[in-house]
């Protein structure tokens, strides 16, 4: 004869209460799973905006350095009678670097050895000639006079003043001598050191010095980009969601197009690059690298996101209303057009906005179309060669130097705060506009 | 001139035609619109879908075939050339006779072949344009002429209109098919291609990946190999570890949200899941390489455990991270999914939360969970960049979490940037892959969807 497994009735019996307690015992533990889980996902969220934040704030900040340079009129060999452009040549031609390695030579009377002075010269950024040039070039008058000027310090150099790569290294996992570190201390203790707000990297294209490499480029690459998907995909998606909204009849070749439609949404973004390599560049001989091409593949993408969004706009509309408009003798269209989109509008909009946001955010099919070359200048057209901002953010986590870690962090902050502004955008205008019926 | 200038000398034309059609459908009845048969604007419109249709048509044809037809029609027109130096390198050759036409700088612009080429290619784009031009000029005054003559006061100009416009709205909802078609043709077009040179059995079976072809002929065992299991079992090694961190993750914040959370903790929650879905993935590609890498390889190092600096695991761990969202809203979905009288009978019965949970709502909502699953895999597979940021590039056929393995997306990419001629195998070897991603993928939203689907019928 076998025990029964326990008794039922009877709740204040030991073994009915140990099991009691088993039962709360998994509840509890259940319970903080889920907990844990909820955890672990805010924890990485969080961690990973930190990591960001955190390398990131110092690519807003520059480093520069104050010189009393003397700009010699000899520099420039200046006919007296040549024209504007001669002079702009002559101007650009120049040796600048020699004013400025004279005003550090001043500064450090002691170095003499050509390889050390090498070394102090390297403090300055590669680009400092180059500003001079442009101060020059828009002041000829500061020809002859000796001016403090604040220019931009090398990179290695911005990166101990900012505290990113500590003093102490031992030697060989530091790029900066220990002379150099010395100079460096001098000038800061003399006042000749500065920080300031980064224009560069807000204000100029891509660089391979990280202290002269800036953002504007991608950004304006990513604006050109999205202004072609935009002008393609919104008013395709809009029609095509009317039309499978209202006017098409339920047989067979919609239900395709519908569950084609679901399907392309889920396929992979980097298809779309390869159907945007054969198609546009191949067969279509479209330039490379282009945000025209750029925009038209990002287009393909976000066409299902925003077909799907304006049907459920649409959707949204009550049927009164077209009832209504039928009932005053409108035609489809003029229902569709006077009465129904107008009231969708908020939807549909909100809808591209946050599609936009995706787009914004995509990068492997511009990696597909060539949108990764090296592009300094900043693109003037569609047609130009441009990368854009995700894609600026893959090129330069890819770089060696270790200067361009900020400005990685940093194009991931302004990449983010777009983002957010977008998104922001489409909450407002759901908040403000959209009817609920 | 060019086709954009053209495009807006059509848009001019449509624009005149409108106005000159509702003016001469309100002349047709002296001034009084009410005995027209419908609005004067219609007219108006009428008349400019005749005019611009058909000059915007031929701008378009140009576009699409125009460019690809002048570039063959000056390679055909130096047959011998073609002859002595190749395909390749002439298309190459075209390429600076196209910048040097147009005025952009060019590597061998003063290579005499290039410049004979750049001016047959001006010329033929240049009588192309003519011929566009003229062409579309022609046809939107006949087709303006023509619907500006049939314009009477009994003229039905509304429901023509109309039908047009609905033609109109169709065509741009077979846009989406039609995309879809485009990438079955291209990637089954080079694959087949690449199939030419490559056995497929060799492909899909092959246990060796080195698409490094030979830069020249007389180089030696440089042929490339093409066995692609090593990036199947990379691809799938990244999208398990992916999958053991989000599934988990997602399940259970999202049954935690719905039946233990207090709504103050949901209302931060369920935006941070949304944050963390909206990020790029570009920046989680970033959080891997920097920050999830290195501290993976200290914590090997510390361990006396030898972890790659481009580990499986660490791609894995963020990838799984960033579907976490998708796993947990697609699940929320399935349990809310699930009518409420199942859980009142269980808490009837006297069961606790978890219980109901374990053996009422999990059961119930299994399929739809399961679809939900399936899609994050179809995520986790065609996710590029966090791959291509912090999995490696060797094709290491392993097992090992701990090691570099690469997947079928970063493969592609690594073949398809930078300089590449088009025709080698190693190019074409992407497009084979990429139809490899497109089937799978494809075959698991089918299979997710439809599952999905039929499961919340079923309680509806």
């Amino acid at each position: 004869m076998t025990e029964p497994a326990f008794v039922a009735s009877r709740w204040s019996s030991p073994a009915m209460q140990s099991r009691l307690r088993r039962r709360y015992r998994a509840e509890r533990l259940f319970r903080g799973l889920g907990l844990a889980a909820i955890g672990i996902a805010l924890a990485a969220l969080v961690l990973l905006l930190v990591s960001v934040l955190a390398k990131g704030w110092s690519a807003f900040v520059a480093t520069e350095l104050r010189l009393d340079v003397t700009l010699d009129s000899a520099l420039v060999s200046l006919p007296e009678d040549a024209d504007a452009t001669a002079r702009a040549q002559a101007i650009r031609s120049a040796d600048w670097a020699a004013p400025l390695r004279a005003a550090l030579m001043k500064l450090f009377p002691d170095v003499t050895e050509r390889p050390q002075l090498r070394q102090l010269a390297a403090l300055l950024s590669s680009g400092a000639p180059l500003e001079l040039a442009d101060l020059v070039e828009r002041d000829p008058s500061l020809l002859g006079r000796s001016l403090s000027l604040w220019l931009p310090a090398d990179d290695e150099v911005d990166l101990v003043v900012k505290g990113s790569v500590p003093r102490d290294l031992p030697e060989g996992a530091r790029r900066l001598s220990l002379e150099q570190l010395g100079w460096l201390s001098q000038l800061e203790s003399q006042g000749r050191v500065r920080r300031t707000l980064n224009t560069a990297f807000l204000a100029s294209g891509d660089s391979r010095e990280p202290e002269q490499a800036g953002i504007l480029g991608a950004v304006v690459g990513s604006f050109l980009t999205l202004v072609v998907t935009l002008a393609i995909a919104l008013p395709l998606g809009v029609a095509a969601a009317i039309y499978l909204e209202e006017f098409a009849p339920r047989n067979r070749w919609t239900e395709l197009i519908e569950v084609n439609i679901n399907n392309l949404a889920a396929v992979p973004s980097i298809v779309f690059g390869l159907l945007g390599l054969s198609v546009f560049l191949n067969f279509l001989a479209l330039p490379r690298s282009a945000p025209l091409v750029g925009g038209l593949t990002l287009a393909l993408m976000t066409l299902p996101t925003l077909i799907i969004a304006g049907r459920s706009a649409i959707k949204a509309v009550p049927e009164g209303v077209r009832e209504a408009a039928r009932g005053l003798g409108a035609s489809p269209l003029q229902v569709m057009g006077h009465h129904v989109l107008p009231l969708a509008l908020p939807g549909i909009l909100t809808g591209t906005i946050l599609g936009m946001a995706r787009a914004l955010g995509e990068t492997a099919p511009l990696l597909m179309i060539g949108m990764v070359a090296f592009v300094v200048d900043i693109p003037g057209g569609f047609r130009d060669a441009a990368t854009a901002l995700p894609v600026q953010i893959f090129l330069w986590a890819d770089s060696p130097e270790r200067g361009f870690v900020e400005k990685t962090s940093g194009a991931i902050l302004v990449l983010l705060a777009f983002l957010i502004a977008m998104n922001g955008l489409a909450i407002w205008l759901r908040q403000r506009f959209e009817r609920r019926w | 001139m060019g086709l954009s200038a053209l495009a807006l000398l059509v848009v001019a034309l449509a624009t005149t035609s409108f106005w000159l059609g509702r003016r001469r459908a309100i002349a047709t009845v002296a001034g009084r619109a009410s005995a027209l048969r419908s609005l004067p604007g219609y007219y108006g419109w009428y008349a400019a879908l005749w005019c611009g249709l058909p000059g915007l048509a031929v701008v378009l044809v140009w576009l699409l075939f125009f460019g690809g037809a002048v570039d063959r029609m000056t390679l055909a027109s130096f047959p011998e050339e073609a002859a002595r130096r190749g395909p390749a390198e002439l298309s190459m050759l075209l390429n600076d006779a196209r910048n040097a036409a147009l005025g952009q700088s060019s590597l061998r612009a003063d290579d005499p072949l290039v410049v004979a080429l750049s001016e047959r290619w001006a010329s033929l784009r240049s009588a192309g344009l003519r011929l566009a031009l003229g062409a579309s000029l022609a046809l939107s005054l006949a087709g303006g002429a023509l619907a500006l003559r049939a314009i009477r006061p009994g003229f039905a100009a509304r429901a023509k209109v109309e039908r047009a416009v609905g033609i109109g709205l169709m065509l741009c909802s077979t846009l989406a098919v039609l995309v879809t078609v485009g990438i079955v043709l291209s990637l089954v077009f080079e694959t087949g291609r690449f199939f030419e040179r490559v056995p497929i059995h060799e492909f899909l079976f092959g246990l060796h990946w080195s698409p490094q072809t030979a830069l020249r002929a007389d180089q030696v065992g440089s042929s490339g190999s093409f066995g692609a299991v090593p990036i199947f079992a990379g691809t799938l090694l990244v999208t398990l570890i992916a999958m053991f961190v989000s599934v988990p993750i997602g399940l259970f914040s999202a049954v935690y949200m719905t039946f233990y959370s207090d709504p103050r903790l949901r209302a931060v929650v369920k935006p941070a899941l949304e944050i963390l879905a909206g990020v790029p993935t570009v920046v989680y590609g970033f959080f891997a390489a920097l920050v999830v890498a290195p501290a993976l390889r200290g914590a090997g190092v510390s361990l006396g455990l030898d972890v790659a600096s481009e580990s499986a695991l660490a791609a894995g761990l963020v990838m799984g991270v960033m579907i976490i969202p998708f796993v947990s809203s697609l699940s929320d979905d399935a349990i809310t999914a699930v009518p409420q009288s199942l859980r009142e009978g269980s808490f009837g019965l006297g069961a606790t939360r978890s219980e109901t949970i374990r053996h009422v709502i999990l059961p119930a909502a299994l399929p739809g969970i399961a679809g939900a699953c399936l899609l994050a895999v179809s995520r986790a597979v065609g996710e590029t960049m966090i791959v291509v940021m912090a999995a490696g590039l060797a094709a290491n056929l392993t097992a090992n979490p701990l090691q570099a393995v690469t997947t079928v997306t970063v493969q592609i990419v690594t073949l398809l940037t930078g300089d590449q001629e088009f025709d080698s195998a190693k190019t074409l070897s992407a497009f084979a892959l990429g139809l490899v991603l497109f089937c799978v993928t494809l075959a698991l939203n089918v299979v997710a969807l439809r599952t999905v689907q039929r499961y919340r019928e079923k309680y509806d």
